[in-house]
């Protein structure tokens, strides 16, 4: 037999994959939320008019652009531990350390997107506000920020997706999640093609159900513009 | 003190001033576009500022809002002067309205939260009261059945109306209109202008960047002319318009005429 469907069935309904799937969700819920919330600040200071401002986001972007993903998670884990002993401590679980990781790289990719959907709400957006009385915090929260995220939206779930994807690399620093639970069960079972396509299913319902919402968020988002 | 450019207009000029311009120098880098600026908006006047493109007549509108910075000089509006701090910035903007030449909607908010959006936050009147205050100005500019709509599904003409009723709804003592049939098709025109009239007679304190002579002549009480960054002529609408004494107002009238 090349494929054992009862044994990729109990796969895609069984337990194991189940964990590190919610493992993977909450990873990626986790830190697609902070460096979001991180990112609205850092992606208006990266358009400030202050050159310090500007140049310390650009410079911060670089370099958290520029190392691989799995670099950044190796150093986190081995690397901060070395500098500070207080790191060495059992709290500093392989979960915080990719949490950590991951939120770093991805405030960079969200800064720049963020920075751009600023730039595309026109200048006139915010001196229509502002010629109202609204207070700047208002002209943002209220005017540029709902426009900006409807520019957002799409890079903004593209980024999702591939941190979802990413969050496998912290199979490195023996996090349980989606594909070092997949890789354990080959390793008992040495069926490959069973385990890889019900990983697969997970990977894909996930992404799926991204998708789904981030069409509904768009619809609602665009409300103005059809 | 410099003493302030006479106008013909006394019973104007005996009003409280609502907006006061002193020796109002801007710079955008080393280019000086408003030069040595003295202005009086009276209670109730409205003021018709025209000239050539690149002339300041914008910039000089937008500073008294303070939507830009100028570096030299007094703008006093309501009695509070406009400085760097942000209390009086805010308390300014609240008090005049302004409506732009490319309208300024926000895309994302129907008419009505278009309208309400500052009432409720600024002025903190609650959502309720705030929509009845947002219709009651939709019926004024005449287009109350678009309440729910996107401004995106408006006309130009529609649109800057809306604009027009969004700014009343803060209750202004001064409505700054910074030439608002600009970028409109000419049919739509004359519904704005109507609009501007109708506010006009209601005893408005405007101040108006407009190439709409017509306009002008009908409610402007003093007419400005600038060119390069100063007021070359100040006076009534009959003055500029059919005896302008300076040459460069000749010149400009004598080309929009034709």
């Amino acid at each position: 037999m090349v494929f054992d469907s009862s044994l990729f069935l109990d796969a895609v309904f069984g337990w194991p994959l189940a964990k590190g799937a919610l493992l993977t969700l909450v990873l990626s819920v986790s830190v697609m939320a902070l460096s979001t919330g991180i990112s609205l600040f850092t992606g208006s200071f990266a358009t400030s008019p202050r050159r310090g401002i500007r140049w310390s986001m650009a410079s911060y972007v670089w370099l958290f652009r520029g190392a691989p993903a799995l670099l950044v998670l190796l150093f986190i884990w081995n690397g901060l531990p070395q500098l500070f002993p207080s790191f060495r401590g059992g709290w500093f679980t392989p979960f915080l350390a990719a949490f950590v990781a991951l939120t770093l790289i991805q405030i960079a990719y969200l800064t720049e997107i963020f920075r751009s959907a600023f730039a595309a709400v026109g200048s006139g957006q915010r001196e229509g506000a502002a010629a109202l009385g609204l207070h700047r915090w208002h002209v943002f929260m209220l005017v540029v920020l709902p426009q900006a995220l409807r520019v957002a939206l799409p890079a903004l779930v593209n980024e999702f997706i591939s941190l979802l994807k990413a969050t496998s690399l912290a199979t490195i620093i023996s996090l349980n999640e989606l594909m070092t639970t997949t890789q354990f069960a080959i390793a008992t079972s040495f069926q490959f093609l069973e385990w890889y396509s019900a990983a697969l299913v997970y990977y894909m319902v996930l992404v799926s159900v991204l998708t789904g919402l981030q069409m509904r968020v768009e619809r609602g988002l665009s409300s103005g513009y059809r | 003190m410099k003493l302030s450019i006479e106008t013909p207009v006394e019973l104007a000029e005996a009003r409280p001033t609502a907006v006061q311009i002193r020796g109002l120098g801007k710079w955008y880098g080393a280019f000086q576009v408003l030069k040595n600026i003295d202005l009086d908006v009276h209670q109730g006047e409205r003021v018709v500022i025209c000239g050539p493109s690149g002339s300041g007549k914008s910039s000089l509108i937008r500073c008294i809002n303070r939507l830009e910075e100028h570096q030299e000089g007094r703008i006093v509006v309501d009695g509070v002067e406009l400085t760097g701090q942000l209390k009086r910035i805010d308390r300014v903007r609240s008090e005049v309205g302004m409506v732009f030449q490319h309208f300024n909607l926000f895309p994302h908010l129907t008419i009505l939260e278009n309208c309400t959006l500052a009432p409720r936050w600024v002025r903190k009147i609650p959502r309720r009261e705030a929509e009845e205050l947002a219709m009651h100005y939709l019926e004024r500019v005449r287009i109350p059945d678009k309440a729910h709509c996107y401004p995106a599904k408006l006309s130009g003409g529609q649109q800057q109306r809306v604009a027009i009723a969004r700014a009343l709804c803060m209750n202004p003592r001064v409505m700054l209109f910074d030439e608002p049939t600009s970028a409109l098709d000419p049919e739509m025109i004359k519904e704005v202008l109507d609009t501007m009239v109708q506010l006009a007679e209601e005893g408005m304190t405007m101040v108006c960047v407009t190439h709409e002579m017509g306009f002008a002549r009908k409610v402007a009480d003093k007419v400005i002319f600038m060119d390069s960054g100063q007021i070359v002529e100040c006076g009534s609408p009959e003055q500029i318009f059919t005896q302008p004494s300076h040459e460069r107002t000749q010149r400009f009238l004598g080309q929009l005429l034709h």
